[in-house]
This record gives structure tokens, sequence and C-alpha cells, in this order.
């Protein structure tokens, strides 16, 4: 049943690399916004929060086309970066990466947002009498405190990664070893006469990584829950 | 080391306006809900920041909004003792105690760990979680917690007012041991006039964001005008006095002080040490002649020496014993009918019984001056 063809690993190991890089890159971007749009008090507050939540209204192929408009090589940031940094991302995994990491921001931000909304600020002002200044207030009790939410929103990041198409396709194609992810060969599969046999092995794959990602992150968020044992 | 504030700060509706200097032990900020001491004690830790005003502690200015001086709460080495302990959820009891020592200087650690958790008794809770403690458990390791950031000055935010009687009880050894053995001065806010009149050396009476009056504790509880309607009955005179000796045949130990002597239950406390003794007005009786073949055995020559407002059916009466100074409230009828005035000599009745184990505690040492 597993016999995958050179391709279908490929497939499989670059879904898992963009989902982990998509995650992983966000996550500082991820806590900082979500804490701006839950502790801030600025001009345009809402304005941010209405940019943050765009990808999850907009079509998905809206945004990747977006995405192409401005980190295409010939779009403002794209060529900014190539010639400066030498990051490309149109028709690479860098690509793909950047427009999962897109597609979860939203989903990551509202899930750590909740939960620094839902710290007590009380324990945090009783830290500051214990002479921790506001940056080791936020290391030793915020960030411990909202653990369970980043865990959460970094999941929820992971398993959009795992599952993004739209956006994806339109801003780096469906190229075999470079930007095909497990949706994009699922799809492809489908499109050609005779592919159902791999389309389906590479659903009971999608379908088995998504449950491993949700086993791990309840195991993690279980023991998080033991250790604080929350009031 | 002398405390001294002098703010004004708007919140809400309440104008808070309070200047009070304390070298007290500690001062207690006492008053009814609402009258600001929890403000004014957030603004001394620096958690609220004062429009105007100057704090300053033992020399060192932490608010002078004059020279736009304004040291944060976390370099002010404050420590706070929150209502509502505040533990931090996800370290264990030991963690907690440790915080603060961690962002101490070295040379300014002068709390030991041994000694704080000896004398809170909460050895046997350090590798427990805050939420398996129970409310008393919960404010004494928060008290360990301040005490081992090594502060130069305590603040408590009525520490006992979420807790029921029994905890409360349970607690009040650790402050007054706190009180004693320590050498922090400390601020204690609290509504309670029972819990003042055992633990504070000086207090400060605030109402409706004004100081109304400060002073030491024996000099402020005697004032007939400071009682909140809701304390009736609470209020009272708290004299220091001395054991004389103890009484085993009857269970009681006889107190001595200017007033003369005084036979309350059996208090464990050897001879010649202090008892502060609380002595509620409405327990206080009021003779005209030295009584016979009565049940009190305390019976104390006085001049009434102050006759309060009527309230209702009610009156205070200051009475001076020999310089001791004792509160009886009477009814307006028996004011009447007795023909009491200021000056006249009469005798103040108490029954033995009035005084439970809560009205007698261990003399706070003399206040410190500097």
């Amino acid at each position: 049943m597993l016999d995958l063809t050179p391709d279908e690993w490929n497939a499989v190991r670059l879904s898992i690399k963009v989902g982990l890089w998509a995650m992983a890159a966000s996550l500082p971007f991820g806590i900082a916004i979500a804490l701006l749009l839950a502790r801030g008090k600025f001009w345009g507050k809402s304005l941010l929060n209405g940019i943050v939540h765009l990808p999850l209204i907009l079509p998905p192929v809206v945004t990747g086309y977006l995405l192409l408009l401005s980190f295409g090589r010939r779009g403002p940031i794209g060529s900014f970066l190539d010639e400066y940094f030498g990051i490309v991302f149109s028709f690479r995994w860098t690509g793909a990466a950047l427009a999962c990491a897109v597609m979860g921001f939203p989903l990551m931000v509202r899930a750590i947002r909740l939960s620094i909304e839902a710290v007590d600020r009380r324990l945090e002002a009783a830290a500051g009498t214990l002479g921790a200044s506001p940056m080791w207030v936020f290391l030793t009790v915020t960030l411990p405190l909202i653990l369970p939410g980043i865990v959460a929103g970094m999941i929820l990041s992971f398993a959009k990664a795992m599952g993004e198409f739209g956006a994806t396709i339109t801003f780096v194609s469906n190229i075999p070893g470079e930007t095909q992810t497990l949706p994009s060969a699922i799809y492809t599969f489908t499109q050609v006469p005779g592919g159902d046999a791999g389309a389906m092995r590479l659903t009971l794959i999608s379908i088995a990584i998504s449950m491993a990602a949700l086993v791990v992150s309840e195991m993690f968020a279980r023991r998080i829950g033991q250790r604080m044992d929350f009031e | 080391m002398t405390l001294s504030v002098a703010i004004r700060h708007r919140l809400g509706a309440l104008d808070l306006e309070a200047g009070f200097e304390s070298a007290g032990h500690l001062t207690a900020l006492f008053g009814p809900s609402g009258s600001g001491k929890t403000s004014l004690i957030n603004i001394i830790a620096g958690l609220i920041r004062p429009e105007t005003g100057r704090i300053v502690i033992g020399g060192r200015t932490l608010v002078d909004t004059a020279s736009r001086l304004f040291v944060p709460a976390h370099r002010r080495r404050v420590g706070f003792v929150f209502q509502d302990a505040r533990l931090f959820p996800h370290l264990t009891v030991r963690s907690n105690l440790h915080y603060g020592r961690w962002f101490t200087p070295q040379g300014e650690r002068y709390a030991e760990f041994g000694r704080v958790v000896e004398m809170l008794g909460i050895g046997h809770l350090l590798d427990r979680r805050p939420a398996l403690l129970s409310g008393g458990e919960k404010q004494r390791v928060a008290i360990g917690r301040a005490l081992l950031a090594s502060p130069r000055l305590l603040l408590m935010d009525e520490p006992l007012a979420s807790l029921d009687d029994a905890r409360k009880s349970e607690i009040m050894p650790y402050l007054e041991r706190l009180r004693d053995e320590t050498k922090i001065p400390i601020v204690y806010v609290s509504h309670s006039i029972a819990e003042v009149a055992r633990l504070a050396t000086d207090v400060v009476v605030m109402a409706d964001g004004k100081v109304a009056a400060a002073g030491p504790t024996t000099e402020i509880m005697q004032r007939l005008d400071l009682l909140q309607p809701e304390e009736v009955g609470e209020g009272g005179a708290v004299l220091d006095m001395k054991v004389l000796r103890h009484d085993e045949s009857f269970g009681m130990t006889v107190l001595g002080a200017a007033a003369g002597e005084m036979r309350v239950p059996r208090v464990a406390l050897a001879e010649g040490s202090v008892v502060r003794v609380r002595v509620r007005a409405r327990d206080v009786m009021i003779a005209t002649e030295r009584p016979h073949g009565l049940s009190a055995l305390n019976i104390l020559p006085a001049r009434i020496a102050e006759i309060g407002t009527v309230n209702g059916a009610q009156v205070d009466l200051r009475l001076d014993c020999k310089g001791d100074i004792l509160v009886s409230r009477i009814t307006r009828q028996s004011l009447e009918t007795l023909e009491l005035g200021v000056g006249r000599d009469v005798f103040a009745v108490i029954k033995t019984v009035a005084f439970d184990r809560a009205n007698l505690s261990p003399g706070a040492p003399p206040v410190l001056t500097s």
C-alpha cells in the first residue's frame, strides 16, 4: 500500500518541510502581532487586525496572486529581497512556505491572542513588585502562561500548511520536487487517468500526518496543563 | 526608617489627596472600602502613577512629580502582599519563593530562605503547586515570596480579607512574628478594627480619599469620632498592659497598667511581658458608685473625659483611668438617668469573659524612632 514512488515521497517530505518552516518562521511574528493586538493601544489597531485576518476571508487564489505580485521576482518586495539578500520566493519551496505561513497566520495570531487576553495581568504586576523588569516579566510569567495558546497556534499553522493548496499553486505553481506539496500532488493525480491509487495513498498519508500533529499537540497541551494546574 | 507620603490622584469619583509620615513598625492604613487605602498602597508600590506628589522611604525618593522622578515598581524594592495571594500558577511553591531573590542585587539579599520558611511554617509545601494550597497557605507563601525579595518596605493589602475566620486566626500569629522578628517596616491595609488593634503600632485613618487621623494605635483607637457605623460595637480602646501574675486556680491572668489591675482569661505569656488588650466599647459598663455583689471582676475608677455625639439610642464615652483611656458605649437613657457629664468620677466595669483570645495578643515592641 505504501509503496510510494520517489516523486510521491518528495511531495510528503516537501509538505512536512514547508509546514514546519511556515510554522517556525511565522511564530515570532505571530507572538509579536498577537501581543500588539491584545495589549497595544494605538491608532490603526483595527486596520492591522483586518490585514492579519485578510487571508482567512479572501479566496486563497487571490492571496496567492497578491503574493505573486509583491513577492514575485519582479514584485517590489521580491526584487528587493533578491537583490540585497539573495532570497527568492517565486517558484521555490521557500515561496510555498511563505504562502502557507501567510495563510496560517490569522489562525496562529488568534490562538495566541486569546491566550494572552486570558493572562491575569495582576500576576504580572506581582512579578514587577518582586523586582522583575517588564522584559523578565514577559519571559518568566507571561510566556509560560500563554504556552498552551502558542502550541495551539503552532499546530493550527502547521495543519493549515499541510492543507494549503490555492495560494501555493497560484504563487509557486506545482513543480514536482520543488513546490509540489501533498495537496498539489493529490490534485495532479486526480487530473490523470489511473491516478486514483496514487491519490488514495497520498490522501491516507495526509490523514496520518494531520492526526499525528493533533495527537502530539494534545499530549503537549495535557503536559502543560498538568504542570500548571490552573486555579 | 521613615515613610513619607504626600500625593494627589484622581481615580474615578475618588479624589485621593493623602499625606502621612510614619516611622512605625507596622503602620495600618485603616478605613472603609472605597476610602482610597488600596489605591494609596498601589501608589506606594509603583503600580499606579500619582498625578502629583512625593514618596520617600528611608531617605530614598521614589516619586517626586515636581522633579519628574518616578522609580518604576520593579526598581523600588518594595514588597507587596496582595489580598488574593497572586502566586505564579506555573511555578512550585519553592520557585515562587525564589522568584524575587533572582532580581535582588547580591549585596542587598538579607532574607534567609530557611528562616523565612520556618517563620511562616511552609516547609512542607515547598514542592507543591499553588493550585493545591488552601487559602491560608497561599497567603503565607505570598508573604514569604515578598519577604525573600529582601524588600526595604513591605506592603500588605488586606491579606486576611478573603479568608474565613479560622484561616485568619491561623495567619495572625505569623503576622505578629513578621512584625516582631523582622526589621522591615510594614504598611498594612485593613478595614477591620480587630486586625488593626491587634497588629498595628501606628494607624493612618482614611476617609473619602483623605487622611482623617494618624498616630500611634493606642491613641487612634480611643478616638470616638473615627468609628464607622458598621464597626459599631467593635470599636474601643487598646491598652498595652503588663502581665503581673497568673492565677492558676481560676485560670486567669492579672494584667497591670496605670488604670489598675485587670483580670483576663489565662494568656500564655511570661510574667513581665507586654500584652495588647483591646477593650471593646460595648463591653464597658459605667457605674456611678463602686458596685457590690457583681460578677464582673474588673472595676476601674475612671473619670469621664469626653462624651461623643449621640448616635440614635447610643453614645460613646471616653474614660480617663489615671492616664489610660477606655471607651464605653452606653445608651442615651443611661446617660440621662445617671446624669453623667464630663469630669464626673465613675467606675468602669468590664467582665473578664468579654476578652477572647483575639482581644489579647503579644504586645508590639516599642515603636522604632529614627
